[in-house]
């Protein structure tokens, strides 16, 4: 059920858009069609050069690293030498940050999605008393730079003894007021008032109405509020940062950046950062390219439909 | 809100349901963003207002807490790093948020346009970057600027030209890099989606008018993605005024970046080096204030040139 829902609205933008290029096709001829084609490719060089360069530089042994160009391949092949060394180092330690992340970003975006769905439903399908004031608000917390709220968080934490807990950086994670924001958008041009009424006519209470008819309705924008959630936990940095002290409860983004100031010492984690940023890249870019139809611009769905 | 009178009581029922249920269903989302918002942001406006002082040598002898006025603002404002790092991101902002956002623009209408092989492919490819987090994209870069590793610096070494991508004068420009690489991708998705509602029929009507693919770009593109392009021009400003994760990593690689080398930077390095909350608040809100108040410059320049 859910997924023929995003099948249908993507169906739906894609012959829309299909059509507007076919049309303008007419006039352009081959060889703005290869200026075109060659400038992407040099752009698309630009963005894969660094992950190149580590899939590259997660081959070769530390000395290699330094004597051969980074560009190629080096005569000996270490890669399985060095996964096994970012697997083992520290007792496994990259495998408990790696499922730390998942956690982060999983829980922490699914429970964000679901607060952020029932918010922006209430928000777009009721009126009520201070309905703007509170959507006001909320949009205001979108200006305000996260940063700016880490530190006081931080104390408040460290005083109700939530600092460097799991909680710490799960609880922050679960606000999303962009996430609300779109779900309001998306709810007001999309749910009809006309079935809330006949399920009400039905006997169904107002929340069982959000999660059957609701719900299911806000489908394509809940996936575009979890992806965006999603990555954003998993990039956040600064967070966590400031949150934890336990190596043990890192996301990647942290232990990763441990690694690497370590490097100066021991030059040995060189090895195992590139091999550990390699690992956490191939992840992601398989998402990306996977999910890449799902990302739908964001704010500027609502003004789509 | 007038309802038929009769069938009272069902309708009352239902009217009381129908009220109480919109803050049901907010309740949680404004319970966790009333503890994580609203409540830090409070907090941090009060501590930025508050001083510590620490009697006896070590402040053994207790803590006391009093209102200071604008002291913390005062020492914040001061301080000539801080004001330094400031003006840094106001030189980094001027010069990399329109690159980016041009060249956003640019990738958007050359993907869009039916000259675009592969779209998919290449949309995939420019957007990938947008999900690596910024200190995992610091980390790849940083091999490609450390002299010794970087196969970039040896490639231009051999033409003998010899760069320094973290030296006191070039190691901004590293930064605005690596942010323009991580951002550009997320920025043009969301012009794309902008471009992708303008409704077919204004093309065909222009073509009618015998319009050059430049001339639509212009008078029908340009105008119509204008929400987009202010939107992403925004949230840049903001994120410019935020950075933190770049150069912290960059740090360990680069003695050109000081402790204080962004404002966020500062804030932090006062709270958690030098632990003094209070200036750390105060130079808090200063970011966001200063954040607050070019968006909104942005955007009534951006009106007035409308009019």
């Amino acid at each position: 059920m859910t997924s023929t829902s995003v099948t249908n609205s993507e169906a739906k933008a894609d012959t829309q858009t299909a059509s507007a290029p076919a049309k303008r096709a007419k006039g352009s001829g081959a060889s703005s069609k290869i200026i075109v084609t060659a400038i992407l490719v040099v752009v698309a060089l630009y963005f894969l050069v660094p992950v190149y360069w580590v899939v590259v530089a997660s081959t070769k042994t530390t000395a290699d690293l330094f004597s051969t160009n980074g560009f190629w391949f080096a005569p000996t092949f270490a890669l399985w030498d060095n996964i096994s060394a970012v697997l083992t180092y520290d007792g496994g330690i990259y495998i408990r940050w790696f499922l730390n992340s998942i956690l982060y970003a999983v829980v922490g975006s699914a429970l964000a999605t679901y607060l952020a769905a029932a918010g922006g439903y209430a928000l777009a399908k009721y009126r009520f008393k201070g309905n703007n004031t509170v959507f006001g608000i909320v949009l205001g917390g979108v200006l305000v730079p996260g940063t700016a709220t880490a530190l006081p968080l931080f104390l408040l934490f460290s005083q109700l003894g939530l600092a460097n807990t799991y909680w710490s950086v799960l609880i922050p994670s679960l606000v999303s007021p962009f996430g609300l924001f779109l779900c309001r958008i998306y709810a007001d041009a999309t749910v009809p008032d006309a079935l809330m009424e006949a399920a009400r006519l039905d006997g169904a209470g107002e929340i069982r109405i959000f999660h059957q008819v609701g719900l299911r309705i806000l489908t394509p924008a809940l996936v575009t509020v979890f992806l965006f959630q999603l990555v954003g936990i998993w990039n956040n940095y600064f967070l966590p940062l400031v949150m934890l002290s336990d190596a043990k409860l890192y996301p990647i983004t942290l232990g990763l950046n441990n690694w690497l100031s370590q490097v100066n010492r021991l030059p040995e984690f060189y090895q195992l950062t590139t091999g550990g940023v390699l690992l956490s890249v191939i992840p992601l870019a398989i998402a990306m390219i996977v999910l890449q139809r799902f990302w739908r611009g964001g704010l500027t769905e609502g003004s789509v439909k | 809100m007038t309802a038929p009178a009769s069938d009272q009581t069902r309708t009352r029922g239902r009217r009381t349901g129908e009220q109480r249920a919109p803050w049901i269903l907010l309740a949680p989302f404004l319970l966790v963003f009333l503890f994580t918002f609203i409540l830090p942001i409070l907090a941090a406006v009060g501590s930025s207002f508050m001083q510590v002082t620490r009697s006896g040598l070590f402040g053994e002898q207790g803590v006391t807490q009093e209102f200071a006025w604008f002291h913390n603002y005062a020492l914040a404002l001061g301080d000539g790093s801080f004001i330094t790092s400031i003006g840094r991101m106001f030189l980094f902002g001027i010069v990399q948020v329109p690159i980016m956002i041009i060249a956003a623009t640019i990738l958007a209408f050359l993907l869009e346009s039916a000259s675009a092989r592969w779209p998919g492919l290449f949309r995939a490819a420019f957007f990938l970057p947008y999900g690596v987090p910024g200190v995992i994209a610091t980390i790849l870069w940083t091999f490609l600027y450390v002299p010794g590793l970087s196969p970039i610096i040896d490639v231009a070494s051999w033409m003998g030209i010899d760069i320094d991508f973290l030296g006191p004068s070039t190691v901004l420009w590293s930064i605005a890099n690596i942010v323009t690489w991580s951002y550009t991708g997320y920025n043009m998705l969301i012009i794309i989606a902008q471009l992708k509602s303008i409704p077919g029929e204004l093309y065909e009507a222009a073509h009618v008018d015998g319009a050059s693919p430049f001339r639509i770009a212009r008078s029908i593109q340009v105008p119509l993605i204008a929400p987009a392009l202010m939107l992403t021009t925004v949230f840049s400003i903001i994120g410019t005024l935020q950075l933190f994760a770049e150069p912290q990593v960059l740090q360990s690689v680069s003695p050109a970046i000081d402790s204080q080398y962004t404002p966020n930077l500062s804030a932090y390095t006062t709270a958690f080096a030098y632990n003094d909350y209070n200036v750390a608040a105060a130079q808090a809100v200063l970011i966001a204030l200063v954040a607050f108040i070019l968006s909104f410059a942005f955007l009534r320049l951006t009106n007035r040139k409308d009019q």
